[in-house]
């Protein structure tokens, strides 16, 4: 979307720059419980995009009167590591995480049963510890899963992908070079066994009728992340696959 | 960081209940109907000193856009680009909920939402913006002002950006033989090619509200903005607030914002009219 002509083809004979079809996800990994102190902690990987959840509460309120009196307060924090990206990024809150906070808190108070726990506190928080597109679905992806660590009761687990339009072509689950120089990037999160969204932008320029299309494309990878964040946790706890 | 709201007043449930209900009969507090904007107006050239300026009023919602042009330096990976920069000031007259300070999250996220409505779909030519590639070029500074809030900021904020776009006169720059910038020329206008305008939904529950008010903001789960270029292409998204949608009412959400765009667009379109020299 820089208005430059990508290095490489972002699409040649069906394939994208890295060799995936335009409904492939890049190979995801998922760990958690992978911090000692946070209540709960996941790490995601997916392509080279990597980031670390962690989640601490439901806790005291740092200061007095940050309370609700019939529900949890939130609080989320999106970081990028100052290392994460190809030149350092400083390390103070620019106005897209500050941006990216906000809609990612606003997708958990979705799925967080926040009214057990009035007058207290709930901490995600979010480090980008590798950023190659697609950072703030993974970080989605990575809090539900640290939320579902910490024993947080939700409607339901919350995953993230972006749908990105290369080449006049819609493409799920874009990188960092599609997303550079591709036409457009929606980022959608949702909660895939109850069909609620609960996370929906778009960067870019896309055509009224690829909408639905590009909704419906990253529905299908929202549910393969879906079925890979219940394996990981059935690993931990136990309970069906 | 971001952190629930927690200083806001405890909304009543029955003024909820009772929007609700009447949305169920088609119809809502202020008697609109569920896809009815209020009186929407558009002024353009309302501040003298700046470049462009619009003062755009939805109902009592009143959000003014001042554009600056100055000489500055073009970012490193963009040397043959003019610089666009779009902020958002939710002054403290506005609303009794707005604080003095720097912009917050709310601000930041207005701001951005639509800077990347008019960045993207390149509503201004910034390659016509160029002095000396690498080193000179024009930078537009785009201010929003929000002067009272009465619900749907975006829609108000994006038609004024637009209208204050379209009001601008860029000084007729020249660059010199030892590269120095100096003002001979006469202005022209700067180089919008294209008109973007925004539809705001609020969602309550299952209903869907166009052009939500205070008071429905308030009640309200969150929105959805939308923005369409003149062709009615989508040109940006926004689902903000805590709300959660239906996969399967994503699309007819679109389509409800799809059918008012163009409201939007003559609104725009005749305030340009109005002010262009006969």
């Amino acid at each position: 979307m820089s208005g430059k002509e990508s290095p490489v083809p972002l699409l040649k004979d069906g394939k994208r720059h890295d060799g995936r079809g335009p409904m492939d996800l890049r190979p995801i990994e998922m760990k958690i419980g992978i911090l000692h102190n946070a209540d709960g902690s996941a790490w995601l990987k997916i392509g080279k995009t990597e980031v670390v959840a962690a989640v601490y509460g439901p806790r005291e309120p740092p200061m007095k009167g940050m309370v609700l009196p019939d529900r949890a307060v939130i609080r989320c924090r999106y970081h990028m590591a100052p290392f994460s990206t190809e030149e350092r990024k400083n390390p103070a809150p620019s106005r897209r995480e500050i941006e990216l906070s906000k809609v990612i808190r606003e997708a958990l108070e979705a799925t967080i049963l926040t009214h057990l726990f009035p007058r207290t506190v709930i901490d995600v928080f979010v480090e980008v510890i590798q950023a190659d597109g697609g950072t703030r679905t993974a970080a989605i992806t990575a809090a539900s899963l640290a939320l579902a660590d910490a024993g947080i009761p939700m409607r339901g687990l919350v995953a993230g992908v972006a749908v990105g339009k290369v080449q006049g072509k819609l493409v799920l689950d874009i990188d960092e070079l599609e997303d550079m120089y591709g036409e457009a990037d929606m980022p959608v999160a949702g909660i895939p066994t109850l069909n609620k969204i609960v996370l929906l932008q778009l960067n870019g320029v896309i055509e009224p009728h690829e909408f639905p299309q590009a909704l419906k494309m990253a529905w299908e990878g929202i549910k393969k992340i879906h079925a890979l964040q219940k394996k990981v946790l059935a690993t931990k706890y136990g309970g069906e696959q | 960081m971001s952190i629930t709201p927690f200083n806001i007043p405890i909304i009543p449930k029955l003024k909820r209940e009772t929007i609700l209900s009447l949305a169920k009969r088609g119809t809502r507090i202020d008697k609109r109907r569920l896809d009815q904007y209020r009186p929407i107006k558009l002024t353009l050239g309302v501040a003298g000193k700046a470049h462009g300026s619009a003062l755009a009023e939805i109902g009592n919602t009143k959000v003014m856009a001042g554009v600056k042009v100055e000489v500055g330096r073009p970012f490193k990976d963009l040397p043959e680009m003019g610089v666009l920069n779009v902020n958002v000031e939710l002054l403290p007259l506005a609303s009794s909920e707005f604080e003095p300070g720097p912009p917050d999250e709310n601000a930041i996220e207005l701001a951005r939402v639509i800077d990347r409505a008019l960045r993207e779909p390149g509503v201004v030519d910034l390659s016509d913006l160029v002095l000396i590639p690498g080193e000179k070029v024009l930078v537009v500074w785009l201010d929003i002002y929000v002067l009272d809030h009465d619900g749907n900021l975006f829609d108000a904020a994006m038609l004024a950006a637009m209208g204050a776009l379209l009001n601008t006169k860029v000084p007729g720059y020249e660059v010199r033989e030892d590269g120095s910038v100096e003002v001979t020329g006469p202005p022209r206008p700067l180089p919008v090619t294209k008109r973007v305008v925004s539809v705001t939904i609020g969602i309550l529950g299952n209903v869907f509200l166009v052009d939500p008010s205070l008071e429905e903001e308030v009640v309200s789960d969150g929105k959805l903005v939308f923005a369409f270029d003149e062709g009615g292409k989508l040109v940006g998204l926004q689902k903000s607030g805590p709300a959660w949608l239906d996969l399967d009412r994503a699309g007819p959400a679109f389509n409800l914002a799809y059918s008012k765009y163009k409201e939007l667009l003559d609104v725009l379109e005749k305030s340009i009219a109005e002010n262009s020299p006969k």
